[in-house]
């Protein structure tokens, strides 16, 4: 695969923004739709390019130096797991861009050119293979997904982005400075000052774990906040409510996925023997997020705060199968990842076009609009579906999976011969209370829909129909909802082809882990085969390595 | 002595353009007064030039920081400069334009550049102090003109209010320190650094050399507004001119830090990048009180100048890190020298925090009244899109917003703190960064973003083409040195090379043989 097509995906939308900044008014919706579709071409180029036999090694690198004396390089290159989070953050792009048409409609030049410069700083956050690309890219996001929130959110919206903002920029200066610990531990290591992640990975689990542990508690500073991981989530439901529909999707799709992206490419494959230690704490914490947070949403009335606190909820599984360290859990997660992106992100498009039409998102003040908006309900009752995982969509395979995960990531069942978790202990119980995540979860959306699409129609006192909007769903609507629904069945019926796709880096992940924290986390001896992949995974991990290497040592 | 006047060439060349629009500025003529900036620019631009290339001075604790420094103050005293241009004579220059005789007496131009020129040429002079007296000379050169450029900078009582107690508190500093140096020499029995350096390498510190050091540092804490001297910066930024407020943000920073440079290099970081304990621990009390004090003071302002006072405040805390982590081994590169990061820092907050002062300057809101409550930034994007986009990239490159040139230079700060394992101060940078995104955003918001309630109040550009260009080119400044942030980087690491003493167990008198032999030696080449 060449580098062309992800520099392509950086760079047109960036492009685009310049064009929608200095465009006439009224053409920037135009412009927007049209670079977003524009960017879909390198999007399925590279997916087209990408070679999934080789799935674990970082294909289409290209560097280029910046400030040596600080070893910054901007270096790209992407695996399987970037490859399609990257492909999610593409095809996510021309959807929010058409579903804010109607919603928005002032100043839509500053709107629309933040709304490209965020995609390609996403690209950029998952196609980055040096660290400063990286955290420049996190932090990039802020700005954008700030001002959309701070100029074009509801009411409440100066408080809610300067809380976004603070929150996320917080933890991620701790972050800098945990991950300046590592860089300063390898240059003493190797005596190269580089912040290639590929060395990084490759030599920082030589840490001694107590410092591992330290460099560990300021990765999550920044990448739990952004997840959000209890109790650092309190930012979240007021940004997604205050937030406009857009950026909604896209902190729902992409922006929370920045944070377990980072879990899995830095916090385990830098710092195992720590994050193995602390699995069982970053568990706990993931699990008390799912319950605490699924019961919060039964309460609300207000449904994109429920929906937000949902999210709280579901990103609990994605972080308890990270923390289970295991084949399942970690291909679970990053399954979860991806298809969380469409069913949420599916959610609060429908949420936004009931509000552009009723003005209200108070689920006593609205309801019955099965009988007004039948296309509506449907595809709200199939998101909700997708979110509550009904078997055969895409929320099932990815929580089970999680809950496998925690399930076999422990003692008695490595005992067994059954493949385990590196060294983790989380055990049945960590299953079974997450397991009543699922249960709530599917207690509250379908109270949710129940009562916004069923039962007797009520619509707000002063309410007027739309003077452009039909009564239900229009095409463009529709259309902006297809994609997603189609992925969401795809995802839940066929889960095995993206499973396929991440198996390898996965397993390399797992190998790495294994290789690394076996002089110093406490290994479980009772395993004699420790079977699951062996094979592939000692192979993916060799090759990843020495691709890694030498794409750091060459210029 | 010849080699002495060789390393000072830039500041000759300064100090007769001081003397030259001293005379101009005066002149009847008035094609002859308006060259009078002009006039200094070249002066400093050839200083500038000179500066560059000095050759590294021998036997000297620091041998080359004079060519880095001097470039760096050249450079960006030539964009104060252009930022001060009609700060003083509206009134007299309007009354000629209407008609009535020139009033030499009356005028203050000619002192007021001649005092700026005065100034930078103080800044160059302690870059290259090798000497506490020298060094003595040179940071009062630099201030003693500023105390006079704040009273007359503006017509209202406020900036004379502003000059008198910058004058008494800066003369309180440098009572401070002057007793510090007299420790010290009492300590050592020499004034010249490189000795003093030698004895306390050989001797070690005695308690009256610690009392030295601790008060000369103290005192040094007022010019770069660090706690506990920090107390007059608000008032006097807001008294003064912005332009003025801007070369104060700058210029008497920049000689206190190379000041403090001077002084803790003298004392020698130990392996690991650890100065004295006492030292050490001073600094870094001083150090967080600084970031804390001046961020959290900062949240509460609506004046944008007390804003950008207590931000300079804050990044007074921010490169104390770097003088915490030290200079590292002997040619250690830029991200374990701290000293590089700091001498960096302080060319890239020289760069950045020029922009914002330059807006508030070119905005005015009655006749000659400077803007500087935030409202009179409320959508400044909009009417006056250069200043305005001015105000956000300065604003979110003080905040280190990556990729713009605060965040690389805040990197540097990051990295060597780290190296040097000053892990907890560099935690405590960290979140001070993310309390002064609270401020910085404000600004950020109040120029692109909200509209806020209420009208926002009428302010027109004032007639000063310069205060634009200035705030031009340091937003342009922000994004364009991203491209030579390398070379800037390894001329910043050059230049912060300490010349070790030699470690010889010797006693005192055979301590300072060697070093007499040594300038012997210097002197016969």
């Amino acid at each position: 695969m060449s580098a062309i097509w992800t520099l392509l995906l950086i760079a047109l939308p960036l492009l685009g923004a310049l064009l929608v900044a200095f465009d006439r008014e009224e053409g920037a919706y135009q412009s927007a739709w049209r670079t977003m579709i524009l960017t879909l071409i390198p999007a399925v180029f590279m997916l087209m390019n990408f070679d999934f036999s080789h799935a674990s090694m970082f294909q289409g690198a290209a560097s280029i130096t910046w400030v040596e004396a600080l070893g910054l390089k901007l270096s790209i290159g992407t695996d399987s797991i970037a490859v399609l989070l990257i492909a999610l953050t593409a095809l996510l792009g021309p959807i929010v861009v058409a579903a804010s048409k109607t919603a928005i409609t002032t100043n839509r030049r500053m709107y629309y050119s933040w709304l490209l410069v965020l995609q390609a700083a996403m690209v950029g956050v998952f196609a980055a293979r040096d660290l400063l690309l990286f955290y420049i890219c996190f932090e990039f996001t802020l700005l954008p997904m700030f001002i959309l929130i701070r100029v074009f959110g509801s009411t409440n919206r100066v408080a809610a982005s300067t809380k976004f903002f603070l929150y996320t920029f917080t933890g991620s200066m701790i972050t800098l400075a945990g991950l300046f610990f590592v860089v300063t531990f390898v240059a003493r290591e190797t005596g190269l000052w580089t912040l290639d992640i590929g060395i990084i990975t490759a030599i920082a689990p030589r840490m001694p774990v107590e410092h591992q542990a330290l460099v560990l508690g300021a990765m999550l500073a920044g990448f739990a906040v952004k997840v959000p991981l209890f109790p650092v989530h309190t930012w979240l439901p007021l940004a997604h409510t205050e937030a406009p529909t857009a950026g909604s999707v896209i902190l729902a799709g992409v922006l929370l996925k920045l944070g377990t992206y980072g879990i899995l490419r830095f916090a385990i494959p830098v710092v195992p023997g720590a994050f193995v230690e602390y699995a069982p704490m970053i568990a706990t914490l993931s699990v008390i997020g799912i319950i605490y947070a699924g019961l919060i949403c039964w309460v609300q009335t207000d449904i994109k705060k429920l929906v937000a606190y949902s999210s709280v909820s579901h990103l609990g599984f994605c972080v308890l199968g990270l923390a289970a360290v295991n084949a399942s859990g970690l291909s679970g997660s990053v399954l979860y990842m991806l298809s969380h992106g469409l069913s949420t992100g599916g959610l609060f498009l429908m949420i936004g076009f009931m509000y552009e039409r009723y003005h209200t998102r108070d689920m006593n003040t609205v309801g019955g609009l099965a009988s007004k908006m039948p296309v509506w309900s449907f595809f709200m009752v199939f998101f909700a579906m997708a979110s509550v995982g009904l078997p055969g969509l895409n929320g099932f395979p990815s929580e089970l999976l999680c809950l496998i995960a925690a399930f076999q990531a422990d003692a008695t069942w490595t005992a067994m011969g059954e493949p385990g978790a590196w060294g983790v202990t989380l055990g049945p119980w960590f299953a079974v209370f997450a397991g009543t995540g699922m249960v709530i979860a599917a207690m509250y959306l379908l109270y949710m829909v129940g009562k916004i699409c069923f039962g007797p129609y009520r619509e707000p006192k002063d309410h007027h129909a739309h003077p452009v909007l039909p009564a239900d769903l229009n095409k463009r609507e529709i259309w902006t909802l297809i994609p997603l629904a189609l992925g969401c069945l795809v995802f839940g019926l066929k889960p095995v082809y993206l499973l396929d796709a991440i198996e390898q880096p996965v397993n390399a992940t797992i190998a790495h882990v294994e290789a690394a924290s076996g002089a110093a986390a406490p290994r479980i001896d009772d395993h004699p085969e420790h079977h699951m992949d062996h094979q592939s995974g000692d192979h993916a991990e060799s090759t990843t390595h020495h691709d890694t290497i030498t794409m750091g040592v060459t210029p | 002595m010849n080699e002495k006047l060789a390393l000072i060439v830039p500041e000759i060349v300064l100090f007769i353009a001081t003397c030259v629009v001293m005379i101009t500025g005066q002149w009847p003529s008035r094609a002859l007064r308006e060259i009078t900036p002009w006039i200094a620019a070249i002066a400093l631009f050839i200083a500038a030039m000179i500066g560059l290339n000095t050759e590294p001075t021998p036997g000297a604790l620091l041998p080359t920081i004079a060519p880095y420094a001097k470039a760096m103050i050249g450079f960006i005293g030539l964009l104060l400069l252009v930022n001060l241009s009609g700060v003083v004579d509206r009134q007299l220059e309007r009354d000629v334009d209407e008609g009535k005789p020139f009033l030499p007496l009356r005028s203050n131009r000619g002192e007021f550049y001649a005092f700026f020129l005065f100034s930078i040429t103080g800044l160059m002079l302690t870059a290259s102090a090798d000497d506490l007296i020298w060094l003595f000379l040179a940071l009062e050169l630099t201030s003693l003109p500023t105390y006079i450029m704040v009273a007359i900078s503006t017509q209202s009582n406020k900036s004379h209010e502003a000059s008198v107690k910058y004058f008494f508190l800066g003369a309180l500093g440098a009572a401070i320190f002057l007793y510090g140096f007299a420790l010290i020499y009492g300590a050592t029995g020499s004034t010249n650094l490189a000795e003093i350096a030698q004895h306390f390498a050989t001797h070690g510190l005695s308690p009256i050399g610690t009392a030295g050091i601790l008060v000369a540092l103290l005192g040094l804490c007022f010019k770069i507004a660090a706690f506990p001297m920090h107390f007059y910066t608000p008032d006097v930024y807001q008294g003064a001119a912005a332009p003025v407020s801007a070369m104060l943000a700058f210029v008497p920073k920049c000689a206190g830090f190379l000041g403090i440079i001077a002084i803790t290099a003298a004392v020698g970081w130990r392996e690991g990048g650890h100065l004295p304990e006492t030292v050490e621990s001073t600094l870094w009390i001083v150090a967080a009180v600084t970031m804390f004090a001046g961020n959290i003071l900062a949240l509460l302002q609506s004046s944008v100048k007390r804003i950008l006072a207590y931000s300079s405040i804050a990044h007074s805390g921010y490169m104390l890190v770097g003088i915490l982590a030290g200079p590292g081994e002997a040619g250690a590169p830029f991200y374990r020298n701290g000293l590089a990061a700091v001498l960096f820092y302080l060319a890239v907050y020289g760069v950045m925090s020029v922009g914002v002062f330059a807006v508030l300057g070119a905005l005015e809101t009655r006749k000659d009244e400077e803007a500087d409550d935030i409202e009179c930034l409320r959508g400044l994007a909009k009417t006056h899109p250069v200043l305005g986009w001015t105000v956000i990239l300065c604003a979110l490159s003080m905040l280190g917003f990556p990729p713009l040139l605060g965040f690389v230079g805040k990197l540097g700060l990051f990295a060597s703190g780290v190296s040097a394992g000053q892990i907890p101060i560099v935690v405590i940078l960290g979140i001070n960064s993310a309390i002064g995104a609270v401020y910085y955003l404000r600004l950020v918001a109040v120029a692109y973003l909200d509209k806020g309630q209420g009208p926002a109040p009428i302010v027109t550009s004032s007639r000063y083409a310069g205060r634009r260009i200035a705030a031009l080119c340091s937003a342009a400044g922000v994004v364009v040195l991203l491209l030579v942030a390398q070379p800037m980087a390894s001329a910043a690491q050059r230049a912060a090379r300490i010349d070790r003493p030699v470690i010889t167990h010797d006693d005192l008198h055979d301590a300072h043989a060697e070093t007499d032999l040594h300038h012997d030696d210097d002197h016969d080449s």
